[in-house]
């Protein structure tokens, strides 16, 4: 069997009302997975649960979890486990964004970003890893981005907390790996969503459907990396390669 | 988050189905409610052919609703569905066919929203024993212009829910919809075709058959003359009992793109009757019959994904008009010998009948025939349009708001007499017109 079975999964999400963590959602709600919501809107979350039952999850529940309020992960991740009864896989898409200039100009909104996506990020992993850890094992998907890749300007803080990020990723893969945890770092590309409507879109632009597809995929194969839409991955390749005199004169 | 496009700051442009733009731009959100508090319309998927959907030029941003697409309940006994308004029937059909339930009114595409499905109040082959989509629907979740979102239904706010159904989008933004799924017994549609000799056979063709089909629709050869003149197609289903149906669904199909505009000739005069002639001829038996998958009879048009780059840059629009009974018997045949004496080349023309008016206070279709005639845009359109129009006004029909481009304010309020009352409608609810449309400002006069 190429394909390890999945369906079925007991999954703790976090970010899965909206763009690519809704559309990753509702493709594991289509093939009968069990799904426990964590997210700050507790309206919203009754709202995409709803969608997600409808759609063919086995259940969905929900409670309330903030990135921005690192004491609630851990009581949110213990719900979801009490709720599902054990649990097989955790997966992060929340997260904030916003542009360079944007960033620049606003030192709040910076410290902000980066402790969310980053630090905290990362203290809602370690919460996450100890549990699954704790059973023996299991999937930690989280969504990182292409912008950690490669120092590039328009993306300098962004990418950096992304960096960060994708870094971590990396050494809980290779720490953990050999006891269970199989840490899946997902590297999209550009994707059409509510975040990023509005910016010029550049080529190789995605939709959520094709990201989540590929996000599953990835995570049936036990892979450790998934650049989404595929396209990026051999343009992150390129881009990763280029001498630092040229990344200089680029716009990219 | 809620991001407006920036391509509106600096010359972005908007467009319909038929391809002819307006200078506009898109707030994509999947949060209608906030979405909605300062923009002028809402648009779904932009499958309206012409400018119903895009934003008035003094205030050029739409809300489009198509990332609110959420299924918020639904009952397995009863088919009551309720969802956010950006979710399209694609995917409501995906979804529900398989499980036994479809939407109970369909339109020829389902690459459209619910939201659009009931400002444009749309119809199907089924309109003669289902009525309109507007007709299944119980409630609507709506922003009103005075800021308050509010439940409206046939009990609460029934001014404003009726007037909702084929509005247009001009009386509130719909934030979701509520309606009757329906039951089938299988995944497969029972199909029997016949050739039909000519437009006044169409018309007995097809009263004869709305007696035994729930389904019905004729594809008219408009290139066709003299004593053949509208001959066609007549199509009629329903629903595979489970006995007759494979046990298997229906395999999905690939829809290619049309990568790229084709030039005007491609779809000029000479290819235009080339191709009608093929299509009346391929069905060379007189009859077929015979099980097919729901998509290709319902939505044969969405196999080639962006069909509409057939008719060139300029684009295309659609005549359809409603006869009502009481048009003097042969209305389809002059509306035909109208474009024919033209030259207008339509390369798709559709004829169905209709036997129930719609519940909105704007509702397209009553008892009658409609009559569906695509159009390229060249210098003479505006002509032919006008002249398709004096002659609907002489059989006092009226034009589907969802398909025009080019019909003259003078004509249309000419065969709009529900004009005056969704007029005071909107003193009600938005006396000041801060929801309005490049359509509402051609059509209704609403200032630009």
């Amino acid at each position: 069997m190429s394909r390890a079975h999945t369906s079925g999964q007991k999954v703790a999400f976090l970010g899965a009302t909206r763009g690519m963590g809704r559309a990753l959602a509702r493709q594991m709600a289509e093939r009968g997975d069990a799904l426990f919501l964590l997210g700050r809107d507790d309206e919203e979350l009754a709202r995409s649960a709803s969608d997600l039952e409808a759609r063919g999850a086995e259940s969905v529940e929900h409670a309330h979890c903030d990135l921005e309020d690192p004491t609630s992960f851990g009581p949110a991740l213990d719900a979801a486990t009490e709720a599902l009864g054990g649990l097989d896989t955790v997966v992060v898409t929340a997260g904030i964004f916003a542009t360079q200039q944007a960033l620049e100009e606003d030192s709040e909104l910076l410290a902000r970003l980066l402790r969310v996506d980053f630090t905290h990020s990362v203290l809602f992993c370690e919460q996450a890893r100890r549990r699954l850890l704790a059973q023996g094992g299991g999937n930690l998907c989280v969504f990182s981005s292409v912008a950690g890749d490669r120092g590039r300007k328009p993306i300098v803080l962004y990418g950096a907390s992304k960096a960060g990020l994708s870094r971590y990723l990396e050494g809980l893969d290779h720490r953990y790996r050999a006891e269970g945890l199989r840490v899946l770092t997902v590297k999209p590309g550009f994707v059409r969503t509510g975040m990023t409507a509005g910016l010029p879109e550049p080529p190789f632009a995605g939709d959520p459907e094709d990201v989540a597809r590929s996000v599953l995929k990835a995570m049936d194969r036990g892979d450790a990396v998934v650049y989404a839409p595929a396209p990026w991955r051999a343009v992150m390749a390129v881009i990763r390669h280029l001498p630092r005199a040229v990344m200089r004169r680029v716009e990219f | 988050m809620t991001k407006r496009s920036k391509r509106g700051a600096n010359g972005s442009r908007l467009s319909g189905w038929g391809r002819h733009s307006a200078p506009g731009s898109e707030l994509k959100t999947e949060n209608l409610e906030r979405g909605s508090m300062d923009v002028p319309l809402s648009r779904g998927l932009g499958r309206s052919y012409g400018d119903s959907s895009l934003p008035p030029a003094d205030k050029p941003v739409a809300l489009n609703t198509t990332l609110a697409d959420r299924i918020l309940s639904f009952d397995t006994e009863s088919g009551l569905l309720r969802a956010e308004a950006g979710l399209a029937l694609a995917e409501l059909n995906r979804l529900f066919l398989p499980r036994g339930w479809f939407t109970p009114v369909s339109p020829g595409t389902q690459y459209v929203t619910l939201g659009g499905m009931v400002a444009a109040d749309v119809h199907g082959k089924n309109q003669h024993v289902d009525g309109d989509f507007g007709d299944h629907v119980t409630r609507l979740k709506m922003r009103v212009a005075d800021g308050r979102v509010l439940w409206c239904g046939p009990e609460e706010h029934a001014d404003l829910f009726f007037g909702s159904i084929g509005g247009m989008g001009l009386l509130g933004h719909i934030l979701e919809v509520e309606f009757t799924m329906r039951r089938v017994p299988s995944q497969w549609i029972w199909q029997e075709t016949e050739r039909v000799p000519n437009i006044d056979a169409f018309e007995q063709a097809l009263s004869a058959a709305a007696k035994d089909w729930p389904m019905t629709v004729g594809w008219i050869d408009c290139v066709a003359g003299g004593t053949s003149l509208g001959r066609g197609i007549l199509m009629k289903g329903r629903w595979a009992t489970a006995s007759e149906a494979p046990k298997h669904a229906p395999r999905p199909k690939p829809r290619p793109r049309l990568p790229f505009d084709l030039p005007e000739w491609a779809l000029g005069r000479l290819s235009v009757r080339a191709f009608n002639e093929l299509y009346y001829r391929k069905h060379f038996r007189k009859e077929t019959r015979g099980l097919v998958d729901p998509q290709s009879f319902f939505y044969p048009l969405d196999i080639l994904r962006d069909w509409n780059r057939m008719y060139g840059r300029r684009g295309f629009t659609q005549w359809q008009g409603l006869l009502p009974r009481s048009a003097k018997s042969g209305a389809a045949r002059r509306m035909l010998e109208i474009l024919s004496a033209r030259g207008g080349a339509s390369f798709l023309a559709v004829i169905k009948d209709c036997d129930k008016a719609g519940v909105g206070t704007l509702s397209f279709p009553a008892p009658g025939i409609t009559l569906a005639l695509d159009i390229p845009m060249r210098d003479d359109t505006q002509a032919l349009i006008d002249a398709l129009n004096q002659q609907l006004l002489v059989e006092g029909g009226r034009i589907y708001l969802a398909k025009d481009s080019l019909t003259r304010e003078e004509d249309f309020r000419a065969m709009e007499p529900r004009l005056e009352e969704f007029g005071r409608l909107r003193e009600a609810w938005d006396p000041e017109h801060k929801l309005k449309s490049a359509q509402s400002i051609r059509l209704l006069g609403d200032s630009a």
